[in-house]
Protein backbone atom coordinates (compact mmCIF):
# COMPACT_ATOMS: atom_id res chain seq x y z
CA UNK A 1 0.00 0.00 0.00
CA UNK A 2 2.50 2.67 1.43
CA UNK A 3 5.24 1.24 -1.69
CA UNK A 4 2.30 1.90 -4.40
CA UNK A 5 1.01 5.41 -2.51
CA UNK A 6 4.57 6.91 -2.88
CA UNK A 7 5.10 5.58 -6.48
CA UNK A 8 1.99 7.58 -7.42
CA UNK A 9 2.97 10.71 -5.09
CA UNK A 10 5.89 10.76 -7.49
CA UNK A 11 4.02 10.27 -10.58
CA UNK A 12 1.51 12.12 -9.58
CA UNK A 13 0.72 14.98 -6.83
CA UNK A 14 1.04 14.86 -3.34
CA UNK A 15 -0.79 17.98 -3.07
CA UNK A 16 -3.48 17.00 -5.12
CA UNK A 17 -3.46 13.74 -2.65
CA UNK A 18 -3.27 15.26 0.52
CA UNK A 19 -6.58 17.69 -0.87
CA UNK A 20 -8.67 14.72 -1.33
CA UNK A 21 -7.65 13.54 1.97
CA UNK A 22 -8.81 16.57 3.62
CA UNK A 23 -11.75 16.95 1.52
CA UNK A 24 -12.92 13.47 2.64
CA UNK A 25 -12.20 13.92 6.55
CA UNK A 26 -14.13 17.23 6.56
CA UNK A 27 -16.97 15.05 4.75
CA UNK A 28 -16.13 12.42 7.04
CA UNK A 29 -18.70 11.64 10.69
CA UNK A 30 -16.46 9.27 12.03
CA UNK A 31 -14.63 12.05 14.14
CA UNK A 32 -12.12 10.50 14.54
CA UNK A 33 -9.69 13.87 13.61
CA UNK A 34 -9.33 16.03 16.70
CA UNK A 35 -6.97 18.98 14.91
CA UNK A 36 -6.20 19.11 11.68
CA UNK A 37 -2.60 20.50 10.54
CA UNK A 38 -3.89 21.22 7.07
CA UNK A 39 -1.89 24.13 6.48
CA UNK A 40 1.81 23.03 7.44
CA UNK A 41 0.58 19.91 5.67
CA UNK A 42 -0.38 21.39 2.45
CA UNK A 43 2.90 23.54 2.63
CA UNK A 44 5.26 20.36 2.91
CA UNK A 45 2.90 18.77 -0.14
CA UNK A 46 3.79 21.87 -2.55
CA UNK A 47 7.49 21.35 -1.38
CA UNK A 48 7.71 17.94 -2.29
CA UNK A 49 5.90 18.53 -5.37
CA UNK A 50 8.47 20.59 -6.39
CA UNK A 51 11.58 18.45 -5.11
CA UNK A 52 10.14 15.53 -3.89
CA UNK A 53 12.89 14.01 -1.18
CA UNK A 54 14.56 10.49 -0.94
CA UNK A 55 13.28 9.49 2.49
CA UNK A 56 11.40 5.73 3.56
CA UNK A 57 8.56 8.28 3.84
CA UNK A 58 8.86 11.48 1.20
CA UNK A 59 5.81 12.93 0.75
CA UNK A 60 3.43 10.10 3.13
CA UNK A 61 0.68 11.84 5.03
CA UNK A 62 0.59 10.02 8.74
CA UNK A 63 -1.78 10.72 11.48
CA UNK A 64 -0.57 10.96 14.79
CA UNK A 65 -2.81 9.82 18.20
CA UNK A 66 -3.06 12.82 20.63
CA UNK A 67 -0.97 11.80 23.21
CA UNK A 68 2.54 12.22 21.02
CA UNK A 69 3.59 15.54 21.07
CA UNK A 70 3.84 17.47 17.84
CA UNK A 71 6.03 20.92 17.51
CA UNK A 72 3.54 23.83 16.97
CA UNK A 73 0.47 21.18 16.84
CA UNK A 74 -2.23 21.21 20.01
CA UNK A 75 -1.36 18.00 21.38
CA UNK A 76 -4.51 17.67 24.64
CA UNK A 77 -4.63 13.71 25.15
CA UNK A 78 -8.35 13.96 24.43
CA UNK A 79 -8.65 15.92 27.70
CA UNK A 80 -10.43 18.91 28.63
CA UNK A 81 -7.05 19.53 31.09
CA UNK A 82 -4.98 19.90 28.25
CA UNK A 83 -6.85 21.85 25.89
CA UNK A 84 -4.84 24.69 23.97
CA UNK A 85 -1.57 22.86 24.33
CA UNK A 86 1.02 23.42 22.20
CA UNK A 87 3.97 21.48 22.11
CA UNK A 88 7.36 23.12 22.14
CA UNK A 89 8.77 20.36 20.63
CA UNK A 90 8.65 17.00 18.58
CA UNK A 91 8.58 13.44 20.18
CA UNK A 92 11.56 11.40 18.89
CA UNK A 93 9.07 9.45 16.85
CA UNK A 94 7.80 12.76 14.99
CA UNK A 95 11.26 13.83 14.53
CA UNK A 96 12.14 10.68 12.62
CA UNK A 97 8.64 10.48 10.89
CA UNK A 98 9.68 14.49 9.68
CA UNK A 99 13.64 13.23 8.71
CA UNK A 100 11.96 10.47 6.36
CA UNK A 101 9.34 12.63 4.64
CA UNK A 102 6.17 11.85 5.92
CA UNK A 103 3.50 14.90 6.49
CA UNK A 104 1.83 15.20 9.59
CA UNK A 105 -1.90 15.39 8.79
CA UNK A 106 -3.71 16.15 12.48
CA UNK A 107 -4.20 14.32 15.56
CA UNK A 108 -6.99 11.56 16.08
CA UNK A 109 -8.80 10.89 18.82
CA UNK A 110 -8.16 8.65 22.17
CA UNK A 111 -9.45 7.66 25.50
CA UNK A 112 -8.86 10.52 27.75
CA UNK A 113 -4.97 10.11 28.21
CA UNK A 114 -5.11 6.76 26.74
CA UNK A 115 -7.43 5.30 29.77
CA UNK A 116 -9.76 3.25 27.83
CA UNK A 117 -10.74 0.32 25.32
CA UNK A 118 -13.70 2.10 23.22
CA UNK A 119 -12.34 5.78 22.81
CA UNK A 120 -15.68 6.96 24.79
CA UNK A 121 -13.94 8.71 27.44
CA UNK A 122 -12.71 11.34 25.29
CA UNK A 123 -13.34 14.93 25.83
CA UNK A 124 -14.54 15.11 21.86
CA UNK A 125 -16.90 12.22 22.50
CA UNK A 126 -16.58 8.57 21.09
CA UNK A 127 -15.52 7.58 17.43
CA UNK A 128 -17.20 5.49 15.19
CA UNK A 129 -16.32 2.37 14.04
CA UNK A 130 -15.98 2.42 10.31
CA UNK A 131 -17.49 -0.90 10.01
CA UNK A 132 -20.93 0.06 11.77
CA UNK A 133 -21.35 3.90 12.98
CA UNK A 134 -23.29 2.36 16.16
CA UNK A 135 -19.76 0.49 17.61
CA UNK A 136 -16.94 1.74 19.01
CA UNK A 137 -13.37 1.30 17.37
CA UNK A 138 -11.61 0.45 19.95
CA UNK A 139 -9.34 2.06 22.45
CA UNK A 140 -7.70 4.12 23.55
CA UNK A 141 -6.12 4.81 19.92
CA UNK A 142 -9.42 4.20 18.10
CA UNK A 143 -8.96 7.48 16.09
CA UNK A 144 -5.99 6.34 14.79
CA UNK A 145 -7.61 3.38 13.92
CA UNK A 146 -10.54 4.43 12.38
CA UNK A 147 -8.95 6.85 9.76
CA UNK A 148 -6.96 4.22 8.80
CA UNK A 149 -10.05 2.08 8.27
CA UNK A 150 -12.05 4.50 7.21
CA UNK A 151 -9.68 5.73 3.76
CA UNK A 152 -9.26 9.19 5.48
CA UNK A 153 -5.44 8.47 6.21
CA UNK A 154 -2.78 6.35 4.81
CA UNK A 155 -1.11 5.35 8.09
CA UNK A 156 -1.10 6.43 11.81
CA UNK A 157 1.05 6.04 14.87
CA UNK A 158 -1.17 5.03 18.34
CA UNK A 159 0.43 4.32 21.59
CA UNK A 160 -0.23 1.20 23.66
CA UNK A 161 -0.24 0.45 27.03
CA UNK A 162 -2.57 -2.58 27.60
CA UNK A 163 -3.38 -3.23 23.87
CA UNK A 164 -4.29 0.49 23.11
CA UNK A 165 -3.15 -0.26 19.52
CA UNK A 166 -4.06 -3.93 19.07
CA UNK A 167 -7.69 -3.65 20.72
CA UNK A 168 -8.68 -0.74 17.52
CA UNK A 169 -6.87 -2.51 14.77
CA UNK A 170 -8.67 -5.96 15.85
CA UNK A 171 -12.28 -3.64 15.80
CA UNK A 172 -11.36 -1.98 12.71
CA UNK A 173 -9.85 -4.73 10.30
CA UNK A 174 -6.16 -3.76 10.28
CA UNK A 175 -2.76 -3.87 11.05
CA UNK A 176 -1.45 -2.70 14.16
CA UNK A 177 1.88 -3.87 16.05
CA UNK A 178 3.07 -3.11 19.86
CA UNK A 179 6.95 -3.27 19.49
CA UNK A 180 9.08 -4.40 22.35
CA UNK A 181 9.40 -2.39 25.51
CA UNK A 182 12.29 -0.51 24.80
CA UNK A 183 12.19 -0.63 20.95
CA UNK A 184 10.45 2.41 20.40
CA UNK A 185 11.59 6.04 22.49
CA UNK A 186 9.04 7.13 24.52
CA UNK A 187 10.48 10.59 24.57
CA UNK A 188 7.51 13.38 23.66
CA UNK A 189 4.48 10.44 24.54
CA UNK A 190 2.62 12.10 27.04
CA UNK A 191 2.95 9.53 29.82
CA UNK A 192 -0.03 7.51 31.41
CA UNK A 193 1.70 4.10 32.46
CA UNK A 194 5.74 4.19 31.30
CA UNK A 195 6.29 0.99 32.59
CA UNK A 196 4.12 -0.40 30.17
CA UNK A 197 3.58 1.75 27.12
CA UNK A 198 5.14 1.51 23.47
CA UNK A 199 3.97 3.76 20.41
CA UNK A 200 3.29 1.62 16.96
CA UNK A 201 2.24 1.12 13.59
CA UNK A 202 -1.40 0.97 12.43
CA UNK A 203 -1.47 0.58 8.72
CA UNK A 204 -3.64 -1.14 6.20
CA UNK A 205 -0.55 -4.07 5.65
CA UNK A 206 1.97 -5.91 7.44
CA UNK A 207 4.51 -4.30 5.03
CA UNK A 208 3.57 -0.60 5.55
CA UNK A 209 3.62 -1.84 9.69
CA UNK A 210 7.38 -2.91 8.83
CA UNK A 211 7.76 0.04 7.08
CA UNK A 212 7.01 2.38 9.68
CA UNK A 213 9.12 0.48 12.47
CA UNK A 214 12.48 0.92 10.24
CA UNK A 215 11.48 4.36 10.50
CA UNK A 216 10.23 5.31 14.29
CA UNK A 217 12.10 2.29 15.99
CA UNK A 218 15.96 2.44 17.49
CA UNK A 219 18.24 4.15 20.53
CA UNK A 220 16.94 7.45 21.77
CA UNK A 221 19.18 8.30 24.54
CA UNK A 222 16.62 10.91 26.12
CA UNK A 223 14.49 8.02 27.33
CA UNK A 224 16.57 5.82 29.32
CA UNK A 225 14.57 2.60 28.68
CA UNK A 226 15.39 2.98 25.22
CA UNK A 227 16.99 -0.38 23.95
CA UNK A 228 20.63 0.41 22.92
CA UNK A 229 22.49 -1.86 20.40
CA UNK A 230 22.36 -2.16 16.66
CA UNK A 231 19.70 -0.76 15.05
CA UNK A 232 17.39 -3.54 13.72
CA UNK A 233 15.75 -3.40 10.18
CA UNK A 234 12.53 -4.86 9.73
CA UNK A 235 11.67 -5.37 5.27
CA UNK A 236 14.30 -8.05 4.94
CA UNK A 237 13.44 -11.25 5.31
CA UNK A 238 9.87 -10.09 5.77
CA UNK A 239 8.81 -12.36 2.81
CA UNK A 240 10.65 -15.54 4.63
CA UNK A 241 7.60 -17.31 5.29
CA UNK A 242 6.63 -19.64 8.25
CA UNK A 243 8.31 -22.76 6.74
CA UNK A 244 9.41 -24.60 9.78
CA UNK A 245 7.93 -22.00 12.89
CA UNK A 246 6.62 -23.21 15.60
CA UNK A 247 3.89 -21.69 17.05
CA UNK A 248 2.45 -21.74 20.87
CA UNK A 249 -1.40 -22.07 21.30
CA UNK A 250 -1.78 -20.67 24.77
CA UNK A 251 -5.35 -22.38 26.58
CA UNK A 252 -5.53 -19.99 28.66
CA UNK A 253 -6.50 -17.69 25.73
CA UNK A 254 -9.71 -19.93 24.47
CA UNK A 255 -12.72 -20.86 25.46
CA UNK A 256 -14.98 -19.11 28.08
CA UNK A 257 -15.64 -15.46 27.43
CA UNK A 258 -14.71 -15.90 23.58
CA UNK A 259 -16.69 -15.30 20.89
CA UNK A 260 -17.73 -18.27 19.24
CA UNK A 261 -16.67 -16.71 15.74
CA UNK A 262 -14.02 -14.59 16.97
CA UNK A 263 -12.49 -18.42 18.63
CA UNK A 264 -13.29 -20.03 14.57
CA UNK A 265 -11.91 -17.07 12.80
CA UNK A 266 -8.53 -17.56 14.84
CA UNK A 267 -8.52 -21.40 14.57
CA UNK A 268 -8.78 -20.74 10.80
CA UNK A 269 -5.87 -18.54 10.98
CA UNK A 270 -3.71 -21.30 12.85
CA UNK A 271 -4.48 -24.01 10.41
CA UNK A 272 -4.16 -21.25 7.23
CA UNK A 273 -0.39 -20.67 9.07
CA UNK A 274 -0.24 -24.54 9.22
CA UNK A 275 -0.73 -24.67 5.69
CA UNK A 276 2.03 -22.46 4.75
CA UNK A 277 4.46 -24.93 7.21
CA UNK A 278 4.02 -23.74 10.51
CA UNK A 279 3.36 -26.22 13.37
CA UNK A 280 1.39 -25.58 16.26
CA UNK A 281 0.78 -27.08 19.50
CA UNK A 282 -0.98 -26.32 22.61
CA UNK A 283 1.08 -24.52 25.55
CA UNK A 284 0.16 -23.18 28.95
CA UNK A 285 0.71 -19.36 30.29
CA UNK A 286 -0.75 -20.46 34.10
CA UNK A 287 -0.87 -17.05 35.59
CA UNK A 288 -2.85 -15.15 32.67
CA UNK A 289 -6.09 -15.45 34.66
CA UNK A 290 -4.19 -13.13 37.06
CA UNK A 291 -3.01 -10.80 34.18
CA UNK A 292 -6.09 -8.07 34.29
CA UNK A 293 -6.15 -7.35 38.02
CA UNK A 294 -2.23 -6.74 38.07
CA UNK A 295 -2.46 -4.68 35.09
CA UNK A 296 -4.67 -2.63 36.35
CA UNK A 297 -3.08 -1.80 39.72
CA UNK A 298 0.49 -1.00 38.15
CA UNK A 299 -1.25 1.18 35.09
CA UNK A 300 -3.84 2.77 37.76
CA UNK A 301 -0.27 3.52 40.15
CA UNK A 302 1.73 4.87 37.65
CA UNK A 303 -1.03 6.65 36.38
CA UNK A 304 -1.11 8.72 39.62
CA UNK A 305 2.00 9.95 39.42
CA UNK A 306 2.19 10.51 36.08
CA UNK A 307 -0.50 12.84 36.29
CA UNK A 308 0.14 14.28 39.43
CA UNK A 309 2.01 16.83 36.86
CA UNK A 310 -1.34 18.16 35.24
CA UNK A 311 -1.90 20.88 38.03
CA UNK A 312 -2.61 23.79 35.42
CA UNK A 313 0.40 26.12 36.42
CA UNK A 314 2.83 25.15 32.95
CA UNK A 315 -0.07 24.33 30.82
CA UNK A 316 -3.30 23.15 30.60
CA UNK A 317 -6.48 24.92 32.28
CA UNK A 318 -6.20 27.60 34.82
CA UNK A 319 -9.61 29.53 35.52
CA UNK A 320 -10.92 31.86 37.98
CA UNK A 321 -9.36 33.42 41.29
CA UNK A 322 -6.34 31.46 42.99
CA UNK A 323 -7.09 30.17 46.06
CA UNK A 324 -4.53 27.90 48.32
CA UNK A 325 -2.34 26.19 46.96
CA UNK A 326 -4.04 22.57 47.21
CA UNK A 327 -7.35 23.86 47.00
CA UNK A 328 -6.56 25.92 43.68
CA UNK A 329 -4.50 22.18 42.08
CA UNK A 330 -7.73 19.95 43.38
CA UNK A 331 -10.77 22.44 41.36
CA UNK A 332 -8.57 22.34 38.58
CA UNK A 333 -8.19 18.81 38.34
CA UNK A 334 -11.43 17.69 39.16
CA UNK A 335 -12.36 20.20 36.16
CA UNK A 336 -9.91 18.88 34.24
CA UNK A 337 -10.10 15.36 34.47
CA UNK A 338 -12.81 12.89 33.38
CA UNK A 339 -14.68 10.10 35.40
CA UNK A 340 -12.36 7.42 33.96
CA UNK A 341 -9.39 9.67 34.50
CA UNK A 342 -10.00 10.95 38.26
CA UNK A 343 -11.12 6.76 38.99
CA UNK A 344 -7.82 5.83 37.76
CA UNK A 345 -5.55 8.35 39.51
CA UNK A 346 -7.32 7.74 42.99
CA UNK A 347 -7.12 4.13 42.82
CA UNK A 348 -3.66 4.54 42.51
CA UNK A 349 -2.97 6.96 44.57
CA UNK A 350 -4.63 4.80 47.13
CA UNK A 351 -3.17 1.84 46.02
CA UNK A 352 0.10 3.07 46.66
CA UNK A 353 -0.47 4.40 49.84
CA UNK A 354 0.48 3.86 53.00
CA UNK A 355 -0.48 0.71 54.50
CA UNK A 356 -1.45 -1.11 51.03
CA UNK A 357 1.34 -0.88 49.12
CA UNK A 358 2.58 -4.06 49.97
CA UNK A 359 -0.53 -5.48 49.28
CA UNK A 360 -1.58 -4.32 45.91
CA UNK A 361 1.33 -1.98 43.96
CA UNK A 362 3.98 -5.05 45.64
CA UNK A 363 1.62 -7.80 44.83
CA UNK A 364 0.89 -6.93 41.19
CA UNK A 365 4.78 -6.12 40.75
CA UNK A 366 5.70 -9.75 41.86
CA UNK A 367 2.57 -11.55 39.77
CA UNK A 368 3.91 -9.69 36.77
CA UNK A 369 7.02 -11.07 37.33
CA UNK A 370 5.37 -14.81 37.00
CA UNK A 371 3.56 -13.39 34.04
CA UNK A 372 6.63 -12.78 32.24
CA UNK A 373 8.54 -15.99 33.64
CA UNK A 374 5.16 -17.46 31.68
CA UNK A 375 6.33 -16.47 28.42
CA UNK A 376 9.89 -16.98 28.61
CA UNK A 377 9.25 -20.35 29.96
CA UNK A 378 6.95 -20.60 26.22
CA UNK A 379 9.32 -19.47 23.85
CA UNK A 380 12.10 -22.00 25.05
CA UNK A 381 9.74 -23.96 23.14
CA UNK A 382 7.72 -22.28 20.47
CA UNK A 383 8.98 -19.18 18.40
CA UNK A 384 5.53 -17.29 18.61
CA UNK A 385 2.43 -17.91 20.24
CA UNK A 386 -1.19 -17.08 18.29
CA UNK A 387 -4.21 -15.77 20.14
CA UNK A 388 -7.43 -13.92 19.53
CA UNK A 389 -6.64 -10.21 20.05
CA UNK A 390 -9.62 -9.73 21.54
CA UNK A 391 -12.28 -11.96 23.34
CA UNK A 392 -15.35 -10.36 21.30
CA UNK A 393 -16.00 -8.06 18.33
CA UNK A 394 -16.53 -4.25 18.72
CA UNK A 395 -19.16 -3.89 21.02
CA UNK A 396 -21.95 -1.13 20.89
CA UNK A 397 -21.29 2.57 21.80
CA UNK A 398 -22.75 3.30 25.55
CA UNK A 399 -23.01 -0.58 26.21
CA UNK A 400 -19.83 -1.18 28.82
CA UNK A 401 -19.30 2.79 29.72
CA UNK A 402 -21.33 2.79 32.81
CA UNK A 403 -19.40 -0.21 34.10
CA UNK A 404 -15.75 0.03 34.25
CA UNK A 405 -15.21 -3.60 35.37
CA UNK A 406 -16.88 -4.93 32.27
CA UNK A 407 -14.54 -2.54 29.88
CA UNK A 408 -11.38 -3.65 31.18
CA UNK A 409 -11.97 -7.42 31.17
CA UNK A 410 -12.38 -6.76 27.46
CA UNK A 411 -8.34 -6.32 27.57
CA UNK A 412 -7.76 -9.87 29.06
CA UNK A 413 -5.38 -11.10 26.29
CA UNK A 414 -3.83 -7.50 25.45
CA UNK A 415 -2.07 -6.89 28.71
CA UNK A 416 -0.42 -9.84 29.60
CA UNK A 417 1.65 -9.00 26.52
CA UNK A 418 2.42 -5.29 28.13
CA UNK A 419 3.25 -6.85 31.81
CA UNK A 420 5.90 -9.15 30.27
CA UNK A 421 7.32 -6.40 27.54
CA UNK A 422 7.11 -8.65 24.38
CA UNK A 423 6.19 -7.07 20.87
CA UNK A 424 2.45 -8.46 19.59
CA UNK A 425 0.68 -7.63 16.79
CA UNK A 426 -2.89 -7.97 15.55
CA UNK A 427 -3.44 -9.15 11.73
CA UNK A 428 -7.30 -9.08 10.20
CA UNK A 429 -8.59 -12.60 10.35
CA UNK A 430 -12.49 -13.07 9.69
CA UNK A 431 -15.33 -11.41 10.52
CA UNK A 432 -17.97 -12.10 13.58
CA UNK A 433 -21.31 -11.46 11.61
CA UNK A 434 -19.82 -8.00 9.76
CA UNK A 435 -17.35 -7.14 12.14
CA UNK A 436 -13.66 -7.89 11.84
CA UNK A 437 -11.99 -9.99 13.89
CA UNK A 438 -8.08 -10.10 15.16
CA UNK A 439 -5.50 -12.19 15.35
CA UNK A 440 -3.12 -12.04 18.01
CA UNK A 441 0.87 -13.43 17.43
CA UNK A 442 3.08 -12.49 20.14
CA UNK A 443 6.82 -12.82 19.91
CA UNK A 444 10.10 -13.20 22.28
CA UNK A 445 11.74 -9.55 23.44
CA UNK A 446 12.98 -8.08 19.72
CA UNK A 447 11.45 -10.54 18.23
CA UNK A 448 9.34 -8.35 15.97
CA UNK A 449 10.94 -9.98 12.61
CA UNK A 450 9.55 -13.37 13.23
CA UNK A 451 6.52 -11.89 14.47
CA UNK A 452 6.23 -9.43 10.89
CA UNK A 453 7.07 -12.37 8.77
CA UNK A 454 4.30 -14.62 10.20
CA UNK A 455 1.95 -11.82 9.82
CA UNK A 456 2.80 -11.67 6.15
CA UNK A 457 2.89 -14.75 5.55
CA UNK A 458 -0.92 -14.73 6.37
CA UNK A 459 -2.07 -11.38 4.84
CA UNK A 460 -0.12 -12.76 1.64
CA UNK A 461 -2.79 -15.79 1.90
CA UNK A 462 -5.82 -14.15 3.29
CA UNK A 463 -8.06 -11.54 1.62
CA UNK A 464 -8.74 -9.76 5.12
CA UNK A 465 -7.12 -7.03 4.22
CA UNK A 466 -8.46 -6.08 1.34
CA UNK A 467 -12.38 -6.19 2.65
CA UNK A 468 -13.16 -2.39 3.13
CA UNK A 469 -16.17 -0.81 5.09
CA UNK A 470 -18.70 0.92 3.84
CA UNK A 471 -17.93 4.61 5.57
CA UNK A 472 -20.17 7.67 4.71
CA UNK B 1 -14.55 -2.17 51.91
CA UNK B 2 -13.69 1.32 50.48
CA UNK B 3 -15.98 3.64 52.66
CA UNK B 4 -17.49 7.31 51.67
CA UNK B 5 -14.73 8.73 54.22
CA UNK B 6 -12.05 7.06 52.84
CA UNK B 7 -13.28 8.54 49.24
CA UNK B 8 -13.03 11.90 50.61
CA UNK B 9 -9.33 11.28 52.15
CA UNK B 10 -8.10 9.21 48.71
CA UNK B 11 -9.84 12.71 46.96
CA UNK B 12 -7.57 14.89 49.34
CA UNK B 13 -4.73 12.85 48.74
CA UNK B 14 -5.28 13.11 45.19
CA UNK B 15 -5.77 16.40 44.91
CA UNK B 16 -8.99 15.86 43.18
CA UNK B 17 -12.15 17.56 44.50
CA UNK B 18 -14.88 15.62 44.20
CA UNK B 19 -18.56 16.73 45.24
CA UNK B 20 -20.72 15.00 47.44
CA UNK B 21 -23.01 13.84 44.97
CA UNK B 22 -20.40 11.70 42.99
CA UNK B 23 -19.31 9.87 46.56
CA UNK B 24 -21.65 6.91 46.51
CA UNK B 25 -21.00 6.15 43.07
CA UNK B 26 -17.15 6.08 43.34
CA UNK B 27 -17.76 4.08 46.58
CA UNK B 28 -19.49 1.59 44.35
CA UNK B 29 -17.07 1.51 41.51
CA UNK B 30 -13.70 1.37 43.91
CA UNK B 31 -15.45 -1.31 45.64
CA UNK B 32 -15.89 -3.30 42.97
CA UNK B 33 -12.81 -2.93 41.21
CA UNK B 34 -10.93 -3.63 44.16
CA UNK B 35 -12.67 -6.93 45.11
CA UNK B 36 -11.49 -7.68 41.44
CA UNK B 37 -7.68 -6.72 42.78
CA UNK B 38 -8.15 -8.82 45.30
CA UNK B 39 -7.51 -12.07 43.37
CA UNK B 40 -4.33 -11.53 43.17
CA UNK B 41 -4.23 -12.71 46.98
CA UNK B 42 -4.61 -16.38 45.89
CA UNK B 43 -1.34 -16.45 44.26
CA UNK B 44 1.59 -17.52 45.95
CA UNK B 45 4.12 -14.90 45.50
CA UNK B 46 6.66 -16.20 48.70
CA UNK B 47 10.01 -15.25 47.70
CA UNK B 48 8.99 -13.29 43.86
CA UNK B 49 10.91 -10.57 42.81
CA UNK B 50 9.17 -7.93 41.78
CA UNK B 51 9.55 -6.69 38.60
CA UNK B 52 9.69 -3.11 37.98
CA UNK B 53 11.27 -2.94 34.30
CA UNK B 54 11.25 -5.54 31.56
CA UNK B 55 13.86 -4.29 30.21
CA UNK B 56 17.74 -4.68 31.48
CA UNK B 57 18.75 -1.30 32.03
CA UNK B 58 19.80 0.17 34.98
CA UNK B 59 21.75 3.29 35.29
CA UNK B 60 21.41 4.82 32.39
CA UNK B 61 24.30 7.61 31.65
CA UNK B 62 24.82 9.62 29.54
CA UNK B 63 28.19 12.71 28.71
CA UNK B 64 27.86 15.55 31.23
CA UNK B 65 27.62 18.10 28.26
CA UNK B 66 25.57 20.97 28.06
CA UNK B 67 23.08 21.25 24.89
CA UNK B 68 20.55 23.89 23.49
CA UNK B 69 17.47 23.75 26.11
CA UNK B 70 14.01 25.39 25.25
CA UNK B 71 14.40 29.38 24.98
CA UNK B 72 12.59 30.95 28.47
CA UNK B 73 9.71 32.17 25.76
CA UNK B 74 9.30 29.16 24.39
CA UNK B 75 9.07 27.21 27.83
CA UNK B 76 6.48 29.43 29.38
CA UNK B 77 4.11 29.81 26.01
CA UNK B 78 1.75 27.45 27.40
CA UNK B 79 1.37 28.66 31.30
CA UNK B 80 -1.78 30.06 31.91
CA UNK B 81 0.25 32.58 34.44
CA UNK B 82 3.45 34.39 34.41
CA UNK B 83 5.08 36.92 35.92
CA UNK B 84 8.79 38.35 34.81
CA UNK B 85 9.75 35.34 33.33
CA UNK B 86 8.25 32.89 35.86
CA UNK B 87 5.58 30.62 36.33
CA UNK B 88 3.25 32.30 38.81
CA UNK B 89 1.61 29.35 41.49
CA UNK B 90 -1.18 29.98 43.81
CA UNK B 91 -0.17 30.89 47.39
CA UNK B 92 1.88 28.50 49.04
CA UNK B 93 1.81 30.18 52.76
Amino acid sequence: MLSELKSKLLAESCEEYLCQLFDRIEKSSLNAFTTLAKESALKEAKLFDKNPGRGLLAGVPIAIKECISTKGIETNCSSRILRGYIPPYDAHVIERLKAEGAIIMGKTNMDEFAMGTSTETSCFGPTKNPWDHTRVPGGSSGGSAAVVAGGIAPCSLGSDTGGSVRCPASFCGIVGLKPTYGLVSRYGLVAYANSLEQIGPLTHTVEDTALLMEVISGHDERDSTSATGTRRSYLPGLQDGVAGLKIGIPKEYFGEGVDSDVEKAVWAAIHTLESLGASWQEISLPHTRYALAAYYVIAMSEASSNLARFDGLRYGSRQGEDKDWHTTFSEIRAKGFGPEVKRRIMLGTYALSAGYYGRYYLKALQVRTLIKEDFQRAFKEVDLLASPTMPIPAFKIGERINDPLSLYMADVFTVPINLAGVPAISVPCGFAERLPVGLQLMGPHFGEGAVLRAAQAFEAATPFHEAKPEVV
Amino acid sequence: MITREDVEHISWLASIKIEDEEKDELVEHFNSILEYFHQLDEVDTEGVKPTYRVVDLANIFREDAAYESLPQDQALKNAPRTENGYIKSPRIV
